[in-house]
């Protein structure tokens, strides 16, 4: 038969209803300032776990509010909590804190 | 006649002045420094047409001159004393100003960069501000790295003392991202190979034209525009700069060397902003502005009557506006002084301050 190059993908689009926004509430709860994150960046380019991983404050932070919690969780386990990113946040952003109350978070939910 | 006591002779300050002298006031002009235009003086070229600065405080001299404000320069006011309607200002020559009222265009004073100790500013010898490339400017000097070579890279960082909780400035300068994109240009007109980054968390493209000048910057002259905010700059051996951010779009770290940093500095309330709130008894408003009577209605008024603002001693503005808020304050004094009903108008008390969470 010929082949007309077609192939099947698997949706790619963040399905934002389905996804499970406990662990962002449980968060938001504890150290509202998450919500005061504004995604600049500045926490990814001083943070220095992220040159060899793909840590990224700015990513957690953005991808926990789209309820990608399996991301989150893997990508904060390269976290040394060493805080330089709460030193270099404008908006004052807790981030130390925020990765604590996402691991509790985890456990919690059992994610 | 009446008299009234401009203090600050800026944009504001001359444009004010001008129109309150042609409704028959007579007007006594405060300016502390030796020439009138206040920080116009100091930019070559404005956004958006990208005329000279000095045409505009030449118009602005125009009016003052026409209209014959008496001018004080050099003069600074060093104490102030009110009785029931008029008050008594004495400056440092030691003149005593009798007035009926009084029009605080005390302006905004620049950020002071050495404070984002993590640029560099005043550590590294290739990080300039916003100010200081002006200067270089209007000198007519080329633009050059500290040891003489032409720059084949410079970087502008956006937000530099604003908009951020560190640096105790939350608000938005309003002016210096337009300023990026313009100074950005002109770099480019000068050193046509050479390569422009701008980084920045948004671009506040709000006035009109603005977005026609940033389209420019971007179609014209490839000045490319990175979404991220600078950690760090750290100085190479051969005096260039090695420069930390997240390019947050493509969601990885960058480095990269720049010869040339220009930090975009903010507005900052200015100095004669706390002396003349200090020597009237004025609240300064959270950010440290002056605080007017009402955010919507009252930006002009103080809250002692014959008390007015004009220009970015209230927040940051641009030329544009700050001159059509010095008529409206004119107004409003002709108004006051003109014993016209209008002037009583009050708005219901209404708290601002919600805003912030320490108040
Ligand atoms: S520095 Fe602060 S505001 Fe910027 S992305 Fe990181 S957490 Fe968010
Ligand atoms: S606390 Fe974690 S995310 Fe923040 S800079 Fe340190 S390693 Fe990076
Ligand atoms: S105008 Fe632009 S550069 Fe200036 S503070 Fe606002 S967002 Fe930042």
């Amino acid at each position: 038969m010929k082949n007309f190059g077609y192939t099947r993908h698997t949706d790619r689009q963040i399905d934002f209803d389905a996804t499970d926004k406990r662990l962002y509430q449980f968060v938001f709860d504890l150290e509202p300032s998450i919500n005061l994150c504004i995604f600049c960046g500045t926490c990814a380019a001083t943070c220095s776990a992220g040159h060899f991983t793909t840590l990224s404050f700015r990513r957690i932070s953005l991808l926990l509010r789209r309820g990608m919690n399996d991301i989150v969780k893997k990508e904060i386990e390269n976290c040394m909590l060493c805080g330089k990113c709460q030193l270099v946040c404008p908006k004052g952003v807790n981030t130390r804190n925020v990765i604590l109350q996402i691991v509790k978070g985890i456990e919690k939910y059992e994610l | 006649m009446k008299n009234i006591v401009v203090i600050g002779g800026g944009i504001a300050g001359m444009e004010a002045s001008a129109f309150l002298a042609a409704k028959g006031y007579s007007v006594d002009l405060i300016e502390k420094n030796d020439t009138l235009g206040g920080r116009l003086a100091n930019w070559d070229r404005l956004f958006p047409t990208m005329r000279r600065g000095s045409e505009v405080t030449e118009f602005l001299a125009e009016g003052v001159m026409q209209e014959a404000v008496k001018v004080h320069l050099s003069a600074d006011i060093v104490r102030v004393e009110r009785h029931h309607d008029t008050f008594l200002l004495v400056t440092t020559q030691g003149n005593e100003l009798h007035c009926d009222a009084i029009l605080l265009a005390t302006g905004y004073d620049l950020f002071d960069a050495r404070r984002k100790e993590e640029y560099g500013y005043g550590i590294y010898d290739n990080v300039i501000t916003s100010a200081d490339l002006e200067q270089i400017f209007s000198s007519g000097r080329d633009i050059l790295t500290q040891k003489g070579k032409k720059p084949s890279r410079v970087g502008f960082v956006h937000c530099v003392g604003s908009r951020d909780e560190k640096a105790g400035h939350t608000y938005c300068s309003k002016v210096c991202c337009v300023t990026g994109v313009k100074q950005a240009i002109e770099v480019k007109q000068q050193i046509p190979d050479a390569e422009i980054f701008n980084f920045y968390m948004d671009l506040r493209m709000y006035g009109m034209h603005f977005e026609a000048l940033y389209k420019k910057a971007q179609e014209d002259f490839n000045v490319q525009f990175v979404r991220g905010r600078l950690s760090e700059a750290a100085e190479n051996l051969d005096g260039s700069l090695a420069l930390k951010v997240e390019d947050t779009l493509a969601g990885r770290p960058m480095k990269i060397n720049v010869d040339l940093l220009v930090l975009l500095v903010g507005c900052t309330p200015s100095e004669g902003t706390r002396k003349m709130a200090s020597l009237l008894g004025l609240k300064l408003g959270f950010n440290g502005f002056f605080k007017t009577t009402d955010q919507h209605t009252m930006t002009n008024y103080s809250d002692i009557p014959g008390v007015f603002f004009a220009g970015t001693c209230i927040g940051p503005n641009t030329i544009t506006n700050a001159i059509t808020d010095a008529r409206a304050a004119a107004t409003a004094i002709d108004i006051y002084l003109s014993g016209n009903q209008l002037a009583n108008r009050k708005m219901k008390p209404h708290e601002e301050f919600w805003l912030y969470p320490s108040h």
